[in-house]
């Protein structure tokens, strides 16, 4: 199992671009009898995990003939779309985002409304699926996904631990399982120094009630006690991880649960429900895999999490010709027909005609119905992303304390927003 | 040779240095000049799978004019330079203006992101450009002692980690110190003390980099060398050993001072690549303990939103750094030609 880890980050990290031959060329068999198009350049980039690969598939179905169907699918996929979509006509006729990445596609208006393509070929979307910035539909989004609990029912069931609602809680359950010597670091956690632990003070701020900005500005105010707060919370849970924690993404995170050293964690709704679905992975986890409603933090009701949606796009610097071929073919890949698929179903919190919620979507439908936080699709929320990503593992190890921290937090979003024209 | 010959016969190179490195470089200043135009931003509703909320966007139709106008973006100069993100100018005089020691004043300064990285960067280049040049010496000298038989196969696994690509490479190491991994758990168990992580530690995670970087660049310093061995004066050599000389005065005396120049060139080579290290600190995961210039370049580029004008400001810097790295260097190498000639 380590070595097909090794390997698949090794693909993603070096290979994207064969990403593009291998995929191709996948599915071309089922022809394009659904798809109804009969001429165009149909190319899609996005994001790399099973539920987005469904969708990617069910797209080049439609290839044959005069149509093209290209998808790359990788990790890698917001480091290329931007500059894929930027020249006319465009690489990339359509990109998979999520609310965070749709942004830098608004930013540099690269993508166009769908409204007279969802009044002619989207009659069956549902009101929900319709993503509108300012009036006007920008994607369409097929799933949901957010952070929740993910953890071994049989450990805690053992241990004679209730599943945490709380962070606190969580904290006090791990002290108990490491005390009793049941697991030495019992909390998991994508706290990789970047993207990650920055989702992780996202969620944590939330959670505590925090404003990322001055209402309607640019401006950002996170020094202050609910900062502190998430910081000491973060710091807190990472004493209960593996001393690794800095370097671990999702993957890395749930490759430890998969083996059986973590027992609670805070994991993408997307992951969860084929998390156990890898060779060599004990009964024990396979059957102890439960999952639970986000957690909430400091008594605050509002959970540490956040809510997402995955959508695609129409890009605007390509012809009208392509652009309806490529709105044609991912309602095509995203026919409610592909829940039939057992598998499929599980994959995701869809948001598709018919879809029944497996046990595993429990865990997004809570975040959902506690009234959770979208992450905010703010103009300028990438950039403090970035510089929460860069300063926070200075606190993390210790170097600084938290106000320096979140002083420096500031200091590099200012730098960095300045540059981009939203300070002056 | 003749003018005009030469002329033609460097023509071709020459429009490719052009095309290829004098046109990059003037882009890249450029850019480094400009900032992105002043956003407009305006409110909007925003409406998804989970409701409607007011939001800020921006208003590209707006800027559509102004980026139409000065489609390189707003004149900056050499603010960017200036900025927290690079030299930090301000910061520094802060942080200069309000020390109690030398000591704080250093670490509130690598608390700055370009700081930080050149603290690594140079750390980095300095330390492994000298151990793989003498690392690939010594191999060199053992394999050309070797049996002719025996010296295909050596060569060759000598090689090898030039031959892995540096980001695989890394990547199978980072598995290997991982305190689950075979080299990181052999590490826990030599050093009694079972949460030892070498991912965890700073001083460790630099050892641990620099002694990958000097692995995998040594036999490009091997090879190197190994062709120098082959071309040495036999009759040299045979003569000192007549003079009583011992193996170690004739690596003194003859080898060294016969393969000097190939030391110059590797430690040029090594030293700019060196400057340039990035694949280590991706393959390792490493950015929470070590950057460097081209890694905050890369960063740049690949957030959620890419900052282009930074990303080009620190290539300016990395290319002046290099530059300053190398005239050392290239001032000795003039200095011999001339001596020559």
């Amino acid at each position: 199992m380590l070595k097909k880890f090794m390997l698949a980050s090794a693909m993603t990290v070096a290979f994207t671009g064969l990403n593009f031959a291998a995929n191709s060329t996948a599915a071309l068999a089922d022809g394009h009898a659904k798809c109804d198009i009969s001429k165009g350049r149909i190319s899609i980039v996005g994001n790399e995990f099973p539920a987005i690969q469904t969708v990617g598939k069910g797209a080049q179905a439609c290839a044959g003939g005069d149509v093209t169907v290209k998808a790359n699918l990788t990790a890698d996929h917001q480091k290329i779309n931007v500059a894929g979509m930027s020249s006319t006509p465009a690489e990339y006729t359509s990109a998979i985002v999520a609310n965070s990445s749709i942004v830098a596609l608004m930013n540099d208006d690269l993508i166009r409304p769908l409204d007279d393509y969802v009044a002619k070929y989207g009659k069956d979307l549902k009101k929900n699926q319709l993503v509108t910035i300012d009036g006007k539909v920008m994607a369409v989004a097929f799933m949901a996904n957010a952070q929740h609990l993910v953890y071994r029912k049989d450990v805690l069931e053992k241990a004679g631990i209730a599943p945490p609602k709380t962070y606190e809680e969580m904290l006090a359950a791990a002290k108990m399982l490491r005390d009793k010597g049941i697991a030495q670091n019992p909390i998991g956690g994508a706290y990789k120094a970047g993207w990650n632990i920055a989702q992780e003070f996202t969620n944590m701020y939330l959670g505590y009630g925090g404003e990322f900005f001055k209402a309607g500005t640019a401006e950002v105010s996170i020094n202050n006690d609910k900062g502190a707060a998430a910081l000491k919370m973060m710091k807190d849970l990472a004493g209960y991880m593996n001393a690794d924690y800095l370097t671990h993404d999702s993957n890395l995170t749930n490759a430890e649960f998969r083996a059986g050293n973590v027992i609670m964690m805070n994991m993408w709704g997307s992951r969860a429900a084929t998390l156990t679905d890898a060779d060599g992975v004990s009964q024990e986890v396979k059957d102890g895999l439960a999952v639970g409603a986000p957690m909430t933090v400091g008594g605050g009701s509002v959970p540490a999490t956040t809510l997402w949606w995955d959508g695609w796009t129409v890009s605007k610097n390509i012809s009208d010709e392509d652009a309806e071929a490529t709105f044609k073919s991912l309602m095509a890949g995203i026919d409610p027909s592909i829940l039939s698929d057992g598998e499929v179903a599980k994959q995701a919190v869809w948001l598709l005609d018919g879809y029944k919620p497996t046990p595993a979507a429990e865990g997004v439908f809570a975040a959902a119905s506690m009234g959770t936080k979208p992450y905010p699709m703010l103009p300028f929320q990438g950039l403090l992303h970035t510089a929460l990503g860069a300063e926070l593992p200075d606190y993390m190890q210790g170097k600084e304390d938290a106000a320096k921290t979140l002083a420096d937090i500031e200091a590099a979003y200012i730098a960095a927003a300045k540059e981009q024209g939203f300070l002056k | 040779m003749k003018h005009s010959t030469f002329f033609w016969f460097f023509l071709p190179t020459a429009l490719a240095m052009l095309l290829f490195i004098a046109f990059p470089i003037v882009s890249v200043v450029t850019q480094s000049l400009h900032t992105a135009h002043d956003q407009v931003i305006v409110e909007v509703e925003n409406c998804g799978p989970f409701g409607c909320t007011k939001e800020v966007k921006v208003d590209t139709e707006a800027t559509a004019q102004l980026k139409a106008e000065k489609p390189l973006g707003k004149w900056a100069g050499l603010n960017i330079y200036f900025d927290r993100s690079h030299l930090a100018t301000a910061e520094v005089a802060q942080a200069w203006r309000s020390k109690k020691s030398f000591g704080e004043f250093f670490s509130s300064i690598t608390n700055l992101p370009f700081y930080r990285a050149m603290s690594f960067t140079l750390t980095y280049t300095f330390v492994v450009t000298p151990c793989l040049i003498i690392l690939g010496f010594m191999i060199a000298v053992a394999v050309n002692a070797l049996n002719q038989k025996l010296k295909g196969i050596v060569i060759f696994f000598s090689l090898l980690p030039m031959i892995v690509t540096p980001l695989i490479g890394s990547l199978i190491l980072f598995w290997m110190i991982d305190s689950r991994g075979i080299l990181g758990n052999a590490l826990q168990w030599l050093a009694g003390d079972p949460n030892l992580s070498l991912k965890a530690s700073t001083t460790l995670t630099w050892i641990m980099l620099m002694v990958y970087g000097v692995w995998h660049a040594a036999p490009f310093a091997f090879v190197v060398f190994y062709a120098g061995l082959q071309t040495l004066p036999q009759d040299t050599l045979e003569s000192a050993m007549i003079d009583g000389a011992t193996r170690w005065q004739r690596i003194r005396y003859v080898i060294i001072p016969h393969i000097m120049p190939l030391v110059t060139f590797v430690a040029l080579i090594q030293l700019m690549d060196n400057f340039r290290v990035l694949e280590p600190i991706v393959g390792f995961n490493a950015e929470a303990h070590a950057t460097s210039l081209s890694w905050i370049i890369f960063n740049d580029l690949s957030g959620e939103t890419r900052l282009l004008s930074s990303a080009a400001t620190t290539s300016v810097l990395t290319i002046v750094g290099v530059a300053i790295l190398l005239s050392p260097v290239l001032v000795r190498t003039w200095r011999d030609f001339n001596r020559k000639a």
